[in-house]
């Protein structure tokens, strides 16, 4: 079979239903027969690295395995932002990067790139092939390691001769990996020592992660926090895992977390984190990070077992096989005064924020409340208004919160947001952006137009990088080093307008719920310009390095 | 302290990269570091020396054990291991001093293995502390040239 066939019958195998691709020369011979492949789906982006933040926001909703395929040289390096933003997120993604013909590997021909030695440290796995009789097995066990154990992505770097290639082997029914056997089941043991340890706690909190809605136990965390009557806090990437509106809930941890939430976390005697990293911005200072606290932690990546804070229970497993096994073990205990300090804190640190005019926080408000009883899904690009979405939004119900966390890659939310909607047509589907981000990949919008995919965007346009702004202001003498971009912002309304989308304007306080309903009602494309109060700041905050309970702007 | 970790590692291209890669990322220390084919010439066998304390070697076994193209990693620095490290050394040696330098290297059992007229190539093999005396011993007749495999380590049986 030809080897371009040979990738399309692979695609069928592996149930995707959509790429999204760019075409180049080295990927002609695929793209033709793709051409072809009627029952799967082609989305072009106006710029690689907008096609693989789309397999990316695909993965992140639907929970299957987002595939991107973009040219060899500077098709391949422009999807390198993506594949990092979905590594660090652990999201599975196959991306399929052309590459010159094997005879002119490494003779640095046109458009030539060493693709597998750059992604090297950013996939889960990478591979070159050199030989069309290895294809086969390569299309398998790339889909393969993309979503099994902890996921990521994965590269396939297919030098165009392959895809002209007569292909003798077969579609392995699984693929062979001598050395990959990622661990599902808990050691019971494990669990069994976690669930006694839980059952002695006095103060204990869960701090749950992303890991749990790639598992899909969202359903699990509930009932194990409401069996063994336990606070739930959770990382950016878990949003959603926990109702935000349960009473045990403490909403987000660490640096912009709750005061509450990172006060639990420092007074805790039991954390139990379960698909989460401790990564630096839930951790602060490393050596005063939960004094008091015996650490369990649910991990499938053993890696992820004390790699910053020591963990006195690991259990290494799929964390749905794990509270499975957990959950019977465990006692229901009343834990009054845990929960009367926690509810002390509730009430002396809420959420807040204060002053007159036209708050970003205020605009997010007023969208959860008109967007609530919607099937809604919230995708950000990355600074302030990344953070004001995760605190006052409310999230209530996992994958429908798109957020690139351990990259932090601004121009993430627009194409994220295509994909996404591809993957959910019935969704509402808004992208919370800043006057920044929203510049660094803003030529999607007219993929999202031209495959009828009606992205909202809500620009909270407060005329800088607001959140270096805020450390500037904070810790750099308010000097705003190339942080000020007012003066020379273009016209947000002329530009979608000039995409063939809709674009409205809000500058008032009083205007905004009209600018959210006009948004919502309109439909294709929107911009939603808010011109918000220029220097609001994200509060509370951990200044960089400190402890978590130390926080400022706790109101 | 440093610590042996032989790893089996399948024989595909980059795997070599993707360790060498991954010490380097992580900020890990190596040593000293031999590769090559064992009896099945599909698998190769890592020796890495690294150091560290013992959450950073946790760390490095984890890390190791996680690259898809790796089979099987341990730690060996606590068991009965053989280990070997094998070394060419090129020493000058004008007409007068030959003798006693052989005599040094007999003691050695290095074997000769190039004869020039103002320099001797030697080949030992053995543990680290042995070569490292050797090449002591030699440095004041003036050392032109030495190459080392790095060590080599097999668990006995």
């Amino acid at each position: 079979m030809k080897g371009s066939k040979l990738i399309i019958e692979a695609l069928r195998k592996e149930k995707v239903k959509v790429v999204f691709g760019y075409p180049g020369g080295s990927l002609i011979p695929l793209f033709h027969d793709l051409q072809d492949a009627k029952d799967i789906k082609f989305i072009l982006p106006r710029h690689e690295q907008g096609g693989g933040h789309m397999a990316d926001g695909y993965a992140r909703v639907s929970g299957e395995v987002g595939v991107a395929i973009a040219t060899s040289g500077p098709g391949a390096t422009n999807l390198i932002t993506a594949i990092a933003t979905a590594h660090m997120d652990s999201i599975p993604m196959v991306c399929i990067t052309g590459q010159v013909k094997t005879t002119l590997i490494g003779n640095d021909a046109l458009q030539e790139a060493d693709i597998t030695g750059i992604t090297r440290p950013i996939t889960k796995h990478n591979f070159l092939v050199s030989d069309p009789e290895d294809l086969p097995e390569i299309m398998v066990s790339a889909f393969h390691i993309a979503r099994s154990g902890r996921p990521g992505p994965v590269v396939i770097d297919l030098p165009v001769d392959i895809t002209i290639a007569d292909i003798k082997t077969k579609l392995p029914a699984k693929p062979t990996l001598p050395g990959y056997h990622p661990r599902y089941d808990p050691n019971p043991k494990q669990v069994e020592r976690a669930a006694e340890m839980i059952n002695k706690a006095k103060q204990p909190v869960m701090y749950v992660g992303g890991g749990v809605i790639s598992s899909e136990c969202s359903d699990l965390i509930k009932k194990m926090s409401e069996k063994g009557n336990i606070p739930v806090t959770t990382t950016l990437m878990g949003l959603g895992a926990f109702p935000e509106t349960h009473k045990n809930s403490l909403l987000m941890l660490g640096m912009h977390g709750t005061a509450y939430a990172n006060l639990a976390v420092t007074n805790t005697d039991c954390l139990i984190a379960i698909g989460a990293r401790f990564d630096d911005r839930i951790t602060g200072k490393i050596s005063e990070f939960a004094p008091n606290a015996k650490v369990i932690h649910f991990d499938i990546d053993p890696t992820s077992v004390s790699k910053n804070i020591r963990v006195d229970i690991p259990v290494v497993g799929d964390a749905t096989k794990s509270l499975k096994k957990l959950i019977p073990l465990l006692k229901k205990s009343a834990r009054k005064e845990w929960f009367s300090q926690i509810d002390e804190w509730k009430e002396k640190y809420p959420l807040a924020y204060k002053g007159s005019g036209l708050r970003p926080q205020y605009v997010i408000e007023e969208l959860y409340k008109l967007t609530k009883n919607k099937k809604t899904i919230i995708c950000t690009e990355v600074g302030q208004h990344q953070m004001w979405a995760a605190q006052f939004y409310t999230f209530t119900k996992p994958r429908k919160w798109v957020s690139s966390g351990g990259l932090g890659t601004m121009g993430f939310g627009l194409p994220a947001a295509i994909g996404a909607q591809e993957a959910k047509p019935d969704h509402l589907v808004i992208n919370i952006a800043g006057d920044g981000s929203i510049q660094m990949n803003i030529q999607e919008l007219t993929t999202a137009l031209a495959n009828k995919l009606p992205v909202k965007t809500v620009i909270l346009n407060n005329g800088y990088l607001g959140m270096v702004r805020q450390w500037q202001e904070l810790f750099f003498d308010k000097r705003y080093a190339q942080t000020p971009l007012k003066e020379t912002n273009p016209d947000f309304v002329k530009v979608a307008e000039a995409f063939g989308c809709t674009g409205i304007r809000v500058t008032k306080k009083e205007d905004v719920v009209a600018g959210l309903k006009k948004m919502i009602a309109t439909e294709g494309p929107v911009f939603l310009d808010v011109q918000v109060e220029p220097e609001e700041n994200v509060f509370p905050m951990v200044p960089a390095g400190e402890a978590i309970d130390r926080m400022m702007g706790m109101t | 302290m440093r610590h042996i970790i032989s790893a089996l590692v399948e024989n595909k291209p980059g795997a070599l990269a993707r360790i060498v890669g991954l010490f380097s990322a992580r900020g890990f220390n190596i040593e000293s570091l031999a590769v090559g084919e064992t009896e099945n010439s599909e698998v190769s066998r890592l020796t890495i020396i690294v150091g560290g304390d013992e959450a950073i070697l946790e760390q490095v076994r984890k890390q190791l054990g996680k690259v898809i193209d790796v089979l099987k990693v341990q730690d060996i620095s606590d068991d009965s291991f053989v280990e070997r490290d094998l070394m060419l050394l090129k020493v000058s040696a004008k007409a007068g001093k030959r003798p006693e330098i052989i005599e040094i290297a007999n003691v050695f059992r290095a074997k000769v293995v190039d004869l020039g007229e103002k320099t001797i190539m030697f080949e030992l093999t053995g543990p680290e502390e042995k070569i490292n005396a050797f090449i002591n011993l030699m440095r004041p007749y003036g050392i032109k040239e030495l190459a080392r495999t790095g060590r080599i380590a097999v668990l006995r049986s």
